[in-house]
């Protein structure tokens, strides 16, 4: 009965398996010689983004570790950034590196600036975009094509633009109708929110300006969210005689809750890394803890950008490996922000997420 | 809870994201035309003939120019190369990471490449303040743009066509060409477009790699700083002196006209791509 079993194939080794694959890369039988050389030219070019992601963060690490083992953990802690004095004295050593007298490198203040800044931008930029976006998505298609023109041009509006706008026109201007009522009413509440208002440059002036910056991405990213909604969902709310408001609370929100999320998350790893508008407007005071919601702070991105000039000037080296040691923990924080976001999006939507600023 | 209360309700939320979308769309009318206004009295031809330290912007229009340039020469083929491989050639093994490399260095602070372009190239390469600096460190940034959109572009050319082709034997490389390419091009020349506008906006990363100088730029790659639009913007407004002021608006609108054109440039050719791709679909 038995017909004899065809001999069972033996099972490539590890070995087979690579040189299979290898050859599987190099080029299928199905090509032509000029396909396996167009393949090889665009595989190539398709190697550059992670070539470029090496060249990054490889130097960046090396060039960080002088400062590394000179600061510690202080390098998180500290209260104090300085280069020290960069003329005067001799360099003295510490964990075998040489640095400037009285320098130290502490970037709390830094961090939390940053941190600040980027959160308050995203409490006041995701309900707008979201609200903002929902709304559209009921409106004329010739209003939402307006819409989406004003958006994609606030996005392709440059960081120095925002920031000169934010020092002469913005800035005064919240400074002189809008924030001394908020310190009259939410500052009699909060101390935070109270005190002197300043003349427009500081935390929450960043902390808008930033805003307006991430609403496109959070904004379009939405848009296609509302667009995934299952039509029928809608329509079966809509029979059981729920008002909007009440389809969107029970059917539409649950459904783009992730993406959601997602979106705030990449907004978020934008307004961490925005360098030259939160430099002109953020008031970049180094060492300060900002004494209320309108006080001056510094960031991250923008302390590398100003303090570059001064960091050359350091005999020793040093500041410009402690700035390195800062842009490596920007880098670090936007890649883990920006990660968390992709994941996320994967675990909820099949949304494509927008890359950058929102393209 | 009775019909009183829910309308109330509703009308309330309705409202609030009224205000949302108000606040959506009224920033960038607001930040254009109060910036136009302003500077309006600084915008005059001489901007065009003399250079940065004589109250022009030639120097800074024709570095502008020339960095946006060499970037479009070098992104551009890259870019457009590794958007090809991406929805022509990868294995689905290989595709979401290299996807996910573009996306990441897409995320990465332009702030940090600057940093990294002054470390390795401006230091480590001895190039010095360089146009080649500028132009690498602007490409970094505006890569994953030129690789996401030709990929999209690609994939939203209709499997039929590729199948067709594979049907009448065509080798890969022709049916790119001659049946792939066409219809994607305008989405393709879109993503150009934006690389171009942003690679115009973009400071951070030109602050220590291409410098800045009063003078013309040139063709020499290596050892040389180039003064670009935004510089001026950033360092002039800082400068006291109403002269340098009226030099920094005039720059900030000179880059915000560039970019508004770019904008529109690219809209109007995805609007056309897409009118294409809908007449292929049927």
């Amino acid at each position: 009965m038995a017909a004899a079993n065809p001999l069972p194939l033996p099972a490539p080794g590890r070995r087979a398996g690579a040189a299979l694959r290898l050859r599987a890369l190099m080029g299928g039988a199905d090509l032509s010689r000029g396909d396996r050389l167009l393949r090889a030219a665009c595989g190539m070019a398709a190697l550059i983004p992670l070539l470029a992601l090496v060249f990054l963060v490889v130097p960046l690490a090396i060039s960080a570790v002088p400062s590394v083992l000179f600061s510690g953990p202080a390098f998180l802690t500290g209260q104090v950034f300085s280069f020290g004095n960069l003329y005067a004295g001799s360099p003295s050593l510490h964990h075998g590196v040489a640095a400037p007298a009285g320098a130290q490198y502490g970037a709390l203040p830094i961090l939390l600036g940053t941190l600040f800044t980027s959160l308050v931008a995203l409490l006041l930029g995701v309900p707008v975009a979201v609200g903002g976006v929902v709304l559209l998505a009921e409106l004329p298609p010739w209003f939402q094509r307006t819409a989406s023109l004003l958006l994609e041009l606030l996005a392709s509006i440059p960081s120095v633009v925002y920031g000169l706008w934010g020092i002469i026109t913005f800035g005064p201007l919240v400074a002189k109708y809008v924030y001394p009522g908020l310190a009259a009413t939410l500052g009699r509440v909060v101390p935070f929110f109270g005190g002197a208002v300043g003349y427009g440059q500081g935390l929450l002036t960043a902390g808008l300006i930033l805003a307006v910056m991430i609403v496109p991405i959070i904004a379009t990213t939405t848009r296609e969210l509302v667009r995934m909604v299952p039509v029928h969902n809608v329509e079966g709310a809509y029979a059981l005689g729920l008002t909007p408001f009440e389809s969107l609370r029970t059917v539409t929100l649950p459904f783009i809750r992730g993406g959601i999320l997602a979106a705030a998350l990449l907004g978020w790893a934008r307004a961490l890394g925005e360098t030259m508008a939160v430099l002109m407007i953020s008031g970049n005071a180094l060492n300060v803890y900002p004494v209320n919601i309108y006080g001056p702070v510094s960031t991250m991105a923008g302390t590398i950008a100003v303090m570059l000039d001064s960091a050359l000037t350091d005999a020793t080296g040093l500041a410009l490996h402690a700035l390195a040691e800062l842009a490596l923990v920007l880098l670090v924080v936007t890649f883990l922000t920006n990660l968390l976001g992709r994941l996320v999006v994967r675990r909820f939507t099949s949304t494509a997420l927008p890359i950058g600023r929102g393209i | 809870m009775n019909q009183v209360q829910r309308q109330v309700r509703e009308a309330l939320f309705w409202a609030l994201c009224g205000i949302g979308l108000l606040l959506l769309c009224l920033p960038a009318l607001a930040i254009i035309a109060s910036l136009l206004k302003d500077s309006w009295p600084a915008l005059s031809l001489k901007l065009l003939t003399a250079t940065t330290n004589q109250g022009g912007l030639r120097n800074a229009i024709t570095g502008t120019l020339l960095l946006a340039l060499g970037v479009l020469a070098l992104a551009g083929p890259v870019g457009i190369g590794c958007g090809i491989y991406l929805a022509e050639f990868a294995s689905p093994g290989s595709a979401p990471w290299l996807r996910f490399f573009s996306e990441i260095l897409a995320g990465i602070p332009s702030i940090v490449v600057g940093y990294v372009g002054y470390l390795v190239l401006v230091v480590g390469l001895h190039w010095g303040y360089s146009l080649l600096a500028g132009i690498l460190a602007l490409s970094v940034i505006v890569l994953p743009y030129v690789v996401k959109t030709t990929e999209v572009a690609l994939r939203q050319v209709p499997s039929t066509l590729r199948e067709g082709a594979d049907a009448l034997g065509l080798p890969r490389s022709t049916t790119l060409r001659r049946v792939l390419l066409p219809p994607a091009l305008p989405a393709i020349v879109t993503g150009l477009v934006i690389a171009l506008a942003f690679s115009t906006g973009e400071t951070a990363p030109l602050l220590y790699t291409a410098g800045f100088t009063d003078q013309d730029p040139t063709l020499q790659l290596l050892h040389r700083p180039v003064g670009y639009l935004t510089a001026v913007v950033f360092t002039d407004i800082q400068l006291p002196g109403a002269q340098a002021h009226q030099l920094a608006y005039a720059a900030a609108a000179i880059t915000l006209l560039l970019l508004i054109a770019l904008t529109m440039a690219g809209r109007a050719i995805s609007r056309r791509s897409r009118r294409l791709s809908e007449r292929m679909s049927v």
